[in-house]
């Protein structure tokens, strides 16, 4: 059985002025699955978000969604996508309601189709008792849910959101991340873009790392973390004094030259074993007697990631060249 | 938020796909929220309403005294015909504030992912507008009607009257569009519709005959189309005008052709660099 694409771009470049946006970005997402673009502030995600929706135009490359030609054909694309772009954008004069309605009769919808499908998606999003107050008066997490209402009013085949759960408390993140799952249990396809690891590894089968308009990484969650050097452990030594020794412990124990933090007292380095490598630095520091507050095992931070990836950290000065490792291609 | 009829059919998501209305459709579904908006906040609505009030009472009250039609006849009487044409002017300003705020609120870009064309988007603005022009020109009918302005003349000449305040207004949307699309943000507008659009309406017959005025600012006066709107209207309503002599430019001794030439002219050369502009405006 071949694959199919609900999202297809090779060689996306964008430039506004001299700044490029995207260097040649090629994607390829299958239907019916969840594909994450992680990358900084200024990676290029907004951007690779809003040429595939139709929103802007790429100065070179080619795009499909939903088989349908973002260039030649904006008007099929635009009938089978929902966008919920960074900052909510529902009408702050009208009511939750009233912006369902709207939206559904311009997804050319019937008046009484649109006016059932909006109170359907109020019910869903909890905003059944702010349904008929004006928008301006919401706040911020019910404008995001409402934003992400209106995505859904025409049953897209593809869902583009960029950082959606930018701003939203824990508990409506974790509600987003169970409509997302149900959704894509239904087979809609969803590309989302986002700034936290842990969000791209709960919600996505392929993560797709981008920085400065190139893809520098590509696989699901477990490839990228082998890359990474998987799970970091950390220590955090009781008496400052004890900090070198614990980090020449971390560094024998691990292989790894462990980055030092002198005024959190802390030592982190990457865990390739995980657990039996955490029980060891345990076992390491308890013989040489050094008291520790706190020993642990935690996910990369992005920042990690990005250290891995690219030799340096998010958003270091213009560095063109392509990264040195690159994870072999899983997808497309 | 269970998340359980909020979903697509399992078995896909292609019927859901509704054939397209078209753009009338479109258009008016965006003029109910273009009402509606208008509805919400009825301190925008000031520039329709209690502006245009303010400046008949203001001039029929306070400087009328001072000012003499060269022909004789009621001053307020006069008065209305240039207020009529210049609260139509103000239409543009109107269009130009709307397109501003979908910008800075991002509804453009909302808009830009539905599949409606651009210019539904455009149409529901204009028609919003030209529904909003209705307003002041009722309602200074009736204003107009307790200081004693009356229609002099004959029913068909009146509703010509105030077809030529409806035209107007159209051809003032699209400046408005020009102007919205030109200005980065909802306080630009403010101040271009401040410091040009409101200047223009005082160059005219809006307040004072032409024929009083001095050199230059006459000569403006006398070319500039809220002149000729007003004498056009002040003609159509058999209202006081100033007497035309046979020295007088062609727009003053043909205040209706020189009116609809301009308003011909305002929608052929600036309805396709409004849609130009406003296209460029709403592209990344």
């Amino acid at each position: 059985m071949t694959t199919t694409y609900a999202v297809e771009a090779q060689g996306l470049v964008k430039r506004y002025g001299d700044n490029v946006a995207l260097a040649g970005i090629d994607l390829a997402v299958p239907t019916g699955t969840v594909t994450a673009v992680l990358g900084p502030n200024g990676a290029g995600k907004t951007t690779a978000v809003r040429i595939l929706a139709t929103l802007a135009v790429a100065d070179e490359g080619e795009a499909t969604v939903a088989g349908f030609d973002v260039r030649r054909q904006p008007n099929e694309v635009r009938r089978r996508i929902g966008l919920a772009a960074q900052d909510a954008t529902v009408d702050p004069l009208l009511t939750g309601r009233e912006n369902l309605v709207m939206l559904g009769e311009l997804h050319q919808a019937s008046r009484r189709a649109a006016r059932h499908r909006a109170g359907e998606l109020l019910g869903e999003f909890s905003l059944d008792e702010a349904a008929d107050r004006v928008v301006s008066g919401y706040s911020g997490g019910m404008r995001r849910r409402l934003d992400l209402a209106a995505t859904l009013v025409a049953r897209p085949e593809v869902l583009f959101l960029d950082e959606p759960t930018t701003g939203l408390d824990p508990r409506a993140r974790a509600e987003l991340w169970t409509v997302l799952d149900t959704l894509v249990e239904r087979g809609t396809t969803v590309v989302l873009t986002t700034q936290y690891l842990d969000e791209a590894e709960r919600l996505a089968e392929d993560i797709v790392v981008i920085d400065h308009g190139r893809v520098i990484a590509r696989g699901d969650a477990r490839a990228l973390k082998r890359e990474v050097g998987s799970d970091q452990v950390q220590i955090v030594v009781v008496d400052p004094a004890h900090l070198d020794q614990a980090t020449r412990i971390l560094a024998r124990v691990t292989g790894s030259p462990p980055s030092v933090d002198i005024p959190a007292r802390s030592a982190t380095a990457p865990a390739s074993g995980n657990v039996e490598t955490l029980m060891a630095v345990a076992g390491a520091l308890s013989e040489a007697r050094i008291a520790v507050d706190d020993l642990s095992l935690r996910q990369p931070t992005l920042d990690e990631v990005f250290l891995a990836l690219t030799g340096s950290a998010p958003d270091p000065p213009a560095d063109d060249q392509v990264p040195a490792h690159h994870v072999p291609e899983t997808i497309a | 938020m269970t998340a359980t009829t909020v979903l697509p059919p399992a078995e896909g998501t292609d019927h859901q796909l509704q054939p397209p209305r078209g753009i009338v459709h479109d258009t008016l579904v965006i003029t109910r929220r273009g009402l509606t908006h208008l509805k919400r906040q009825p301190e925008a609505l000031s520039d329709a309403t209690i502006q245009p009030i303010m400046f008949v009472v203001l001039f029929a009250y306070v400087f009328g005294g001072a000012i003499d039609i060269p022909g004789g006849g009621s001053y307020r009487e006069f008065l209305m015909g240039g207020i009529f044409a210049q609260t139509i002017v103000f239409t543009a300003f109107g269009v130009a504030l709307g397109l501003a705020n979908d910008r800075k609120n991002q509804v453009v870009d909302r808009f830009r992912s539905l599949p409606i064309s651009t210019g539904a988007v455009l149409g529901g603005h204009a028609v919003t507008n030209l529904l909003k022009s209705m307003l002041p020109i009722v309602l200074m009918s009736l204003c107009g009607l307790i200081i004693g302005w009356r229609i002099r003349g004959g029913l068909v000449d009146a509703v010509l009257g105030y077809a030529l305040l409806l035209a107007f207004a159209f051809a003032m949307i699209w400046v408005g569009v020009l102007l919205g699309s030109l200005v980065a943000t909802p306080e630009g507008v403010q101040g271009v519709a401040f410091g040009l659009l409101f200047p223009v309406t005082f160059m005219a017959s809006t307040f004072a005959p032409t024929a009083t005025m001095p050199g230059v600012v006459r000569v403006v006066a006398e070319w500039n189309p809220v002149t000729s709107v007003a004498n056009a209207v002040r003609v159509q309503f058999a209202n006081p005008n100033t007497p035309i002599e046979p020295g007088d430019p062609w727009p003053i001794q043909h205040p209706m052709a020189y009116s609809l030439l301009w308003i011909v002219g305002i929608v052929v050369v600036c309805a396709p660099l409004a849609i130009r502009a406003y296209r460029r405006s709403i592209s990344t």
